[in-house]
């Protein structure tokens, strides 16, 4: 019974850890609080589960060099007909180095029209975004963008 | 204190693809970080925006404390009957905060 139980305890474990982490560290080390790749890869597994995302369809437009990461415009957009049989069902979109890996989570459907949209985030570095959508007929596509940061939000002192 | 802004266009015709834009006046305060005296600011953030057309969801988001102050969200919606979208903001500390706007198709 005890070892039926490991192996999903494990998997709660390791997508709790991102939350548990941030509740534990902050007292000693604020700073160095960041998501990590790993996190990042916890993240995109925790909506893809095992699945193959593929690159391509997906559009992720953010400025290449920004001045101030506490809002940095940003559009995602899909290729796709947005019809009832053929059409994105959410955009999902993941950082690697603020301190948790998700930036925010969109649910679509053929109401949409258009698989397009805006919004706008923080980054705390220098560092990659990655974009994920999920088509109605179950595959995951991806893009990917560099962002050079050179003020970082969210963890600077208020003074 | 919290206020909308909604962009949605007045009149449309059937089957236009329209877009919707959103602005809701929230501080995002992410929770990371500290006043000078080291202690934690806590999390106050929008955890969740959903928009609604005539009753049936059309758009909904789940937000992170990687939104910036003052959560601008801007999506597309095919205009298919008059009547009215309805708007929702959740978050923490009992957030909860609504907008409505109504649009003509013919």
């Amino acid at each position: 019974m005890h070892k039926h139980d490991h192996s999903t305890r494990r998997q709660f474990l390791g997508l709790a850890g991102g939350a548990a982490m941030l509740g534990a560290v902050p007292a000693v080390t604020l700073r160095s609080a960041e998501a990590t790749p790993v996190m990042l890869a916890a993240a995109i597994r925790n909506v893809v589960g095992g699945a193959v995302v593929r690159t391509g369809k997906v559009k992720l437009d953010v400025p290449p060099l920004v001045e101030n990461g506490n809002t940095v415009p940003m559009t995602v957009s899909v290729a796709s007909p947005m019809t009832a049989d053929d059409h994105v069902k959410s955009i999902h979109v993941f950082n690697e180095k603020n301190p948790q890996p998700n930036i925010g989570n969109f649910h679509l459907g053929p109401r949409s029209g258009r698989a397009q949209v805006s919004t706008r985030i923080r980054l705390a570095d220098t560092q990659k975004i990655v974009a994920i959508a999920q088509l109605s007929d179950g595959s995951f596509w991806s893009a990917n963008v560099d962002v050079v940061v050179t003020l970082a939000a969210c963890t600077e002192e208020v003074l | 204190m919290a206020s909308a802004l909604i962009n949605v266009p007045k009149r449309a015709k059937p089957g236009e693809i329209i877009e919707i834009k959103t602005l809701m006046s929230h501080v995002m305060e992410t929770g990371y970080r500290r006043t000078a005296t080291g202690e934690i600011i806590p999390r106050d953030i929008i955890t969740s925006f959903a928009c609604r057309y005539n009753g049936e969801e059309i758009f909904r988001a789940d937000l992170f404390p990687a939104t910036a102050a003052n959560p601008f969200i801007s999506f597309f919606t095919v205009a298919t009957e008059s009547g009215k979208f309805d708007f929702e903001w959740i978050g923490d500390n009992g957030f909860s905060e609504t907008a409505a706007a109504s649009i003509i198709v013919e």
